[in-house]
């Protein structure tokens, strides 16, 4: 194997190690805060997978929503426990995000981008509207927590967020893997040259699909974990501004690797939490940092990472 | 029945015809050129050929069947592959990297293997048969650098690597020596010749250099405005005072023939 996977691998192990001690020397309001990071770190790395083909959405959040309510459904009229509504809910984000994503096909960049805006609002007022069985602008209540396994309460903070920790893991892997895959590289070949693909045979309406059903399950998924934990979702949880949020983190990280969504998410939790004091200027700080980043680091903070790698290579050869 | 044939192509931007009413037909294994002067519809002739776009009016027909309406990557999967005047490639990715990707076609796996990366065997024979082609066009040495530092000659090889790479029938190059020097002219064009003797390919050649066109083409389609000027042998080409006149005047051309 060689240097760079060792050290990855070694840093991936030392990251879940320090994950797996960190809830018991915080608070529980921290653990909280880590759940729903854990479940961020879902979101934006599936939103990353779509953008890989060159699409940027602004339906993402809506699909962490699809998720949510999915499973906040089966759970309370069929009583399915969370290990079968969970990955249901990711399957119907899915299947919410194949049936949307054929029309956006025929949209792309900017064009792509307003009708995925479009397309979430509209599935966000079909829940505002529909109080069967959506509970309309109020949303659902009295979703059932995630219960007990032996003498595991995953009611508690510590239980639901190693198993946030575990599911999360599972997923980012899978994308790691479908990332580096031929599919993951046919994905990025689109972006780079979406014309010359098709030339050479590459179905490129297919693979923008799939990126965004793949995508949609994911997203599904977190929503599941959302709305088990906090038993209550609304509508207004999965609009625009939280989805400039979503935007926000993978500016502020960079899309180019894998990881730097990742980093985005952690460093603006972070923010987030030390500027909680000062609430009421929170859009103004997170506008003025989105602005920021795009003028000065566009690349978003991967971007230093490897400006620093370029740098340390050039004082060795020197 | 011809290997290809256009009817009536017909192709309309607005209210610019860009092709109008052409007819072409093309048999199997021949080297067909398309001449004439910038603006005349030859690249819109290949990009509505393969997909790009719809034509207005007119059939396109390809081993007897009706292509005209189909998406690019389906032509392509027919068997019609094109190069672009453009630079086109995958430029942070090597020579050896951009003809894997045109291999896709060829790749049976399905999508097991493309998320799992499995049967090490066919990625062996994507691999050899890639070096192959690379081999053919002259670009070994260079299999392992990145295509943005290719030379622009090495640039144009390498998109016709990648068209072969995915093993068409029918390939139309979109001026294939443009920006080549003497040495490197002479080279795609020997090597064009024995993509159609030996892996009996049909070729469409778009090209402005003449000594090319009459020295490789079987025959020659003139084109101006959209419209089809002249159809023939390049000797009966050379001969046509139509063609002649399209093409700046008669002397600069009859030069050009060596004449």
């Amino acid at each position: 194997m060689s240097k760079h996977k060792v050290l990855s691998i070694i840093g991936v192990a030392a990251l879940l190690a320090v994950m797996s001690v960190l809830p018991f020397f915080a608070r529980e309001y921290y653990v909280e805060i880590l759940i729903i990071f854990l479940i961020n770190i879902i979101l934006v790395t599936s939103y990353r997978l779509i953008a890989t083909t060159g699409d940027w959405t602004l339906c993402h959040v809506v699909l962490m929503g699809a998720g949510a309510y999915a499973s906040a459904l089966m759970a309370k009229h069929f009583g399915w426990p969370f290990w079968m509504t969970m990955p249901l809910a990711g399957a119907a984000a899915g299947l919410v995000g194949l049936g949307i994503v054929y029309p956006l096909l025929r949209t792309v960049g900017f064009g792509f981008f307003i009708a995925s805006l479009a397309v979430g609002e509209f599935i966000r007022l079909v829940w505002i509207k529909f109080h069967t069985p959506f509970g309309g602008p109020r949303g659902m209540i009295n979703i059932p927590y995630v219960g007990e396994l032996g003498p595991i309460d995953f009611y508690e903070a510590i239980p639901y967020y190693f198993m946030t920790l575990m599911i999360t893991s599972g997923c980012v892997f899978i994308m790691y893997r479908i990332d580096r895959s031929r599919i993951g590289n046919t994905f990025k070949v689109i972006y780079e040259d979406d014309i010359l693909a098709e030339s050479i045979g590459i179905r490129v309406g297919r693979y923008r699909s799939f990126a965004f059903v793949l995508g949609s399950f994911f997203a599904g998924i977190a929503g599941a974990l959302l709305a088990h934990r906090l038993s209550a979702i609304d509508p207004h949880q999965f609009g625009l501004d939280e989805m400039v949020y979503l935007l926000v983190w993978v500016v502020v990280g960079g899309t180019a690797t894998f990881a730097g969504p990742v980093i985005g998410v952690a460093v603006m939790t972070f923010l987030f939490e030390w500027t909680r004091p000062l609430l009421a200027w929170r859009p103004l700080f997170f506008g003025a940092i989105l602005i920021g980043f795009l003028i000065f680091l566009p690349g978003g903070l991967e971007s230093l990472i490897s400006k620093f790698a370029f740098w340390n290579k050039k004082q060795k050869t020197t | 029945m011809a290997m290809f044939e256009a009817k009536e192509l017909t192709k309309y931007f607005g209210g610019l015809a860009a092709l109008s009413d052409l007819d072409l037909e093309v048999e199997a294994e021949e080297i067909r050129g398309i001449i004439g002067p910038n603006g005349a519809g030859k690249t819109t002739l290949f990009n509505v050929i393969s997909g790009v776009y719809r034509p207005t009016s007119g059939e396109i027909i390809y081993q007897g069947k009706e292509i005209s309406g189909l998406i690019t990557s389906k032509i392509a999967e027919m068997g019609v592959v094109r190069t672009f005047q453009r630079t086109a490639l995958f430029h942070k990715l090597t020579v050896m990297g951009n003809v894997l990707v045109a291999r896709h076609l060829q790749d049976k796996g399905g999508l097991f293997r493309a998320i799992f990366g499995t049967n090490r065997r066919i990625d062996i024979e994507h691999e050899e048969k890639a070096l192959e082609i690379i081999d053919f066009m002259g670009l070994s040495d260079l299999k392992n650098e990145l295509a943005d530092n290719l030379p622009h000659g090495h640039q144009r090889s390498l998109g016709v690597a990648m068209a072969l790479a995915a093993e068409p029938k029918m390939i139309m190059l979109d001026e294939p020596v443009t920006g080549m020097n003497p040495t490197e002219t002479k080279h795609m064009t020997d090597l064009i010749r024995k993509v159609r003797d030996e892996w009996k390919m049909t070729i469409l050649l778009v090209e402005h250099d003449m000594k090319v066109v009459m020295g490789l083409c079987d025959k020659i389609t003139v084109l101006n405005f959209g419209k089809k000027l002249a159809d023939g042998l390049p000797e009966e080409i050379q001969e046509n005072s139509d063609v002649i006149e399209a093409y700046l005047g008669g002397e600069e051309v009859a030069e050009l023939l060596g004449e």
